[in-house]
């Protein structure tokens, strides 16, 4: 084992941690800075609630090597909102009742996100095919499609001109 | 007097959004699968890799070795500070780490302590034990003829009366038999008309909760905090108190948010080893799960279920006999109950005159099983809904048609004898009989893609008898917290219970905080299981509002306000003390009545305080060339009385119905002598977005519960029960085969398509 020290931009601050290069970022997320909205549950990048974005792409952060990360940007959930203001794909995800336990739900809002990013107006097909990747086991599906879609005509009235 | 802002009536059957929902969309909802404490050890167990054997040796001297490492625990070290450290809800079968016997694979037998969890597993690896394997029993059938025997001695509880004769019996592997008689099945088989019989199978399948299993103790003398994702903590008290010798007011068992239950996380499972560990080492513990390893910690009953039924020339069901096998793996766990409390329901939502029921928990040497979203409902009905469809075809009547004329209507006995009151299962079954269009035909398809539909319908019982506190604590400047055990899993509770004190108060459901569980503060609660935490908790925060608010009355007149005046509560306190200061605690305390079955009967005039009704409905694709199924329309109808929250129970009853829809179309644990082959969510799939099928639809039907908390009962798991049989039903309906063994995978389609032609498939490797 051996231990090294990572910067990496963490949700727009410069962070450093003492790491062992065999920690993945979820641990280092957590243990290191508090942060617990990427949880490890299969541990096998199958399920998608250890989600995090690294420079801008989302990665399975339970597979992900936190020393992979030096010198990067990560964004986490904790950064979607904005102090007390949530982000639309948040108020979208509780308007339609988009979770149950909510376990999973940091990685759904991370993907949504990301999916509305690429593709501001995503249909059935397009939102099943894009969160394929996560598993909710309360089975919130039918509502997460549909906060999906809530979300990209918020998106969209918030960008409209006025 | 109150703040008049809302109307009566005004808080419950309203869709409040979840009221911890900031919580969870910003990431801050805390788990205990992520939580630390200073100085805290973390556990990786060693596990069995044998399914019956003698533990002959255990060498952890390489795992001690390794620099790291805080100590290796086993067995002996844990009897040191616990002499009998054997739990269980219904039988104190199940040891911290195994003594001197395994009893299946992945069985717990030693535990490494280090600071970093990676140390932990690296050293949990070198340690080494060698077995006397013993011969195993894996199939309930085979349990049942007592020829390999799990344990040597039985060691029940004591907690429920049914099972106090089975103290110290040797030379069986049979946990509980339960016995309902009513009338004369074998007369009425001789005279019906016609008599079928069928034997069904369900495999075993697992809660796969997102966040695993995960429990954190700290001991000290004082007592001991243990933090865990339970869906019991008054259980979890009572046992860890009564396996230390302590009363219960030294053990505090902390409960934060859950990453789903489903019934896994109920009575012990983590909770005793994280307090041994705990006490040996004197530092907080914590023992956090892989998703490989709930594989190995509980798990949904396997069954077979033999069923025989006569029926009259005019399509009346005159007689049923139930023979039920439920395949409880290595410890007792919940089994027993799911054995008598599913039991007596097996003969089906059907008014027969004669029912003989026989239903068994079995050991085998198996992973554990318990309670998954049904306790056991969801496997009968797989076979007694299979089983009214194949003689509907038998009998070439309508399937829709025959279960009416055989339905359980209101006011009629139901097997135990006990009335059927507030039951609209025929309203459920006449909605998913008009949203199929049931009475217009359906497109068949073409070539070799064809089309079929099926229904089925179900009743499950709530346990009973159950009871539930509360506290209703309203402080000085009229603001208010609740505090109930009910733990919120995701169903909503915390929501319903909110919007229940909040109609009572008449203050608005979100203005009332509601406490995290801990013992040392949240009343009892018999646990977060079996649909039964809306009805009895929510009566219990309805008796706790309602004496708070007589007791603010008493205030206001103490304090000289007019009856009915509209002072804020504020004021009230302001008068009385002079300032703003005192509080008020309404408590309400809620068990319904119940008469236990008579034990040679299985006979009582009061099984339950509610039923909870089911119907559903699918449409299907079936592919004749591969065997591949697609589910096109799932329709799902629950009576849930009076809907407190619409939307919520929306969720409730799609997120059931598709974990179900994963239990019938695929997920099965393969299990190869004893060793569980796809322990991971790569080998094994849930349901994800690709499965949800196209026409998903889901209904409450307008109900009212009398004895309800305005009018509602629980929902929990109402919409698992009946999805299997609909889709196995929709598959012979759309090409003719007769599954009777879930999952109905393309495999196991394909064969029965195959099997009896001239391409028959060859056995399975």
């Amino acid at each position: 084992m051996s231990r090294r020290t990572i910067a990496f931009e963490l949700n727009g601050e410069p962070v450093t941690a003492e790491i062992e290069t065999h920690h993945n970022l979820v641990e280092v997320l957590q243990r290191d800075f508090n942060l617990t909205g990427a949880r490890e549950s299969c541990g096998q990048g199958m399920c998608g609630c250890c989600t995090v974005l690294v420079n801008g792409t989302a990665v399975s952060g339970c597979l992900y090597l936190a020393a992979f990360v030096d010198g990067a940007q990560v964004r986490t959930v904790e950064s979607l909102a904005d102090g007390d203001t949530l982000s639309p794909v948040q108020e979208a995800f509780i308007e339609a009742g988009a979770f149950q336990c909510g376990y999973c739900t940091p990685g759904f809002l991370l993907m949504a996100t990301q999916l509305l990013d690429e593709n501001p107006d995503p249909d059935d097909d397009a939102i099943r095919h894009y969160l394929s990747g996560n598993l909710c086991r309360c089975a919130a599906y039918p509502e997460i499609i549909n906060a999906v879609k809530i979300a990209a005509r918020k998106r969209k009235g918030a960008t409209a001109p006025a | 007097m109150t703040e008049a802002r809302h109307e009566v009536g005004s808080q419950v059957g309203r869709s409040l959004p979840r009221i911890e929902a900031r919580t969870k969309v910003t990431g801050r909802a805390e788990y205990t699968h992520t939580m630390q404490l200073a100085g805290m050890l973390h556990a990786k167990l060693f596990r069995s890799t044998v399914a019956h054997g003698r533990i002959k040796s255990i060498d952890t001297s390489a795992a001690q070795r390794m620099p790291g490492v805080h100590r290796v625990i086993t067995s002996r070290d844990i009897r040191r500070v616990i002499p009998e450290p054997y739990y269980g809800p219904a039988f104190h079968d199940q040891p911290i780490l195994a003594i001197d016997k395994v009893h299946y694979v992945g069985e717990p037998v030693a535990a490494v302590l280090a600071a970093d969890p990676h140390v932990a597993e690296a050293a949990a690896a070198l340690i080494v034990a060698e077995y006397d394997e013993l011969p195993a029993v894996f199939d309930e059938i085979e349990a049942a003829k007592n020829k390999v025997l799990v344990h040597d001695e039985l060691r029940p509880a004591g907690t429920f009366a049914d099972l106090k004769h089975l103290k110290g019996r040797k030379g069986t592997n049979t946990a509980l038999d339960f016995k309902l008689r009513r009338g004369d099945v074998e007369h009425a088989f001789t005279t019906a008309a016609r008599v079928f019989e069928h034997t069904f199978r369900t495999q075993k399948v697992l809660h796969a909760a997102l966040e695993p299993f995960a429990s954190i103790a700290d001991y000290r003398d004082s007592g001991v905090t243990i933090i865990s994702a339970s869906q019991g903590p008054s259980f979890v008290r009572t046992e860890i108190a009564r396996l230390l010798g302590w009363p219960e007011n030294r053990v505090r068992i902390k409960v934060p948010y859950l990453g789903g239950g489903f019934g896994g996380k109920l009575y012990i499972k983590l909770e005793a080893i994280a307090t041994a560990l705990s006490m040996i080492v004197r530092r907080p513990v914590k023992v956090a799960l892989t998703m490989e390893e709930q594989f190995y910690t509980i798990t949904k009953h396997p069954s077979t279920f033999r069923i025989k039924t006569g029926v009259d020339k005019s399509g009346r069901i005159t007689g049923r006999k139930c023979e039920v096998y439920w395949n409880g793996g290595a410890y007792a766990d919940i089994g027993p109950r799911v054995t008598q409390k599913s039991g007596f329901t097996a003969s089906g939502p059907y008014d027969i005159d004669n029912v003989w029921i026989d239903s068994y928990a079995l050991y085998t040497n198996l992973p554990p099983a318990g309670a998954l979203r049904g306790f056991g409902i969801p496997q009968l009905v797989w076979a007694y809904e299979r089983h009214t469809d194949i003689m509907a075809r038998e009998l070439r009547l309508d399937p829709l048609e025959f279960r009416r004329r055989n339905i359980l209507r209101e006011g009629r006995p139901q097997a135990t004898g006990t009335i059927a009151r507030d039951i609209k299962l025929e309203a459920a079954l006449d909605r998913v009989a008009a949203r199929l269009r049931w009475n217009e035909a359906l497109e068949r398809g073409a070539g070799p893609l064809r089309r079929g539909r099926g229904l089925a319908i179900a009743m499950k019982a709530v346990i009973s008898p159950t009871t539930s506190v509360a506290n209703v604590n309203i402080a000085a400047d009229g603001s208010i917290i609740l505090s109930c055990g009910t733990v919120d899993m995701g169903q909503g509770s915390d929501t319903a219970m909110t919007q229940i004190v909040g109609e009572v108060l008449n203050v608005p459901a979100e203005s009332v905080r509601v406490t995290p569980r801990d013992t040392d503060i949240t009343p009892y609660d018999m646990g977060t299981l079996g649909s039964r935490s809306l009805f009895h908790m929510g009566h219990a925060v309805r008796l706790a509002a309602e004496e708070a608010r007589e007791k603010l009355k008493a205030l206001a007149r103490e304090v000289g306000e007019p009856e009915g005046s509209n002072a804020p509560i504020s004021d009230l306190f302001r008068k009385k003390y002079g300032m703003q200061a005192g509080n008020i605690i309404g408590t309400g305390t809620y068990k319904p009545d119940y008469v236990p079955p008579d034990p040679a009967s299985g006979a009582t005039p009061n099984a339950t305080p509610f039923w909870m009704c089911a119907a559903a409905g699918a449409e299907v694709e079936v592919d004749t060339e591969t065997g591949a199924v697609r589910v096109i329309r799932l329709v799902n109808v629950v009576d849930c009385g009076r809907p407190l929250n619409p939307k919520i129970v929306e969720t409730q009853i799609s997120g059931a119905a598709l974990m179900q829809l994963g239990f019938t179309m695929f997920e099965k644990m393969q299990i190869d002598g004893g060793q569980v082959t796809n322990a991971s969510l790569a080998d094994y799939k849930i349901p994800g977005m690709l499965d949800v099928p196209r026409g998903m639809e889901s209904e409450a039907v307008a109900a009212h519960q009398s004895n309800g908390p305005y009018g509602a009962k629980g929902v929990g798991e109402t919409a698992t029960f009946c999805v299997s049989p609909a889709i196995g039903n929709a598959i012979e309906d759309a090409c003719g085969v007769r599954l009777t063994e879930l999952p109905l995978n393309a495999e196991a389609v394909l064969r029965a398509l195959r099997s009896g032609t001239d391409q028959p498939l060859g056995d399975a490797p």
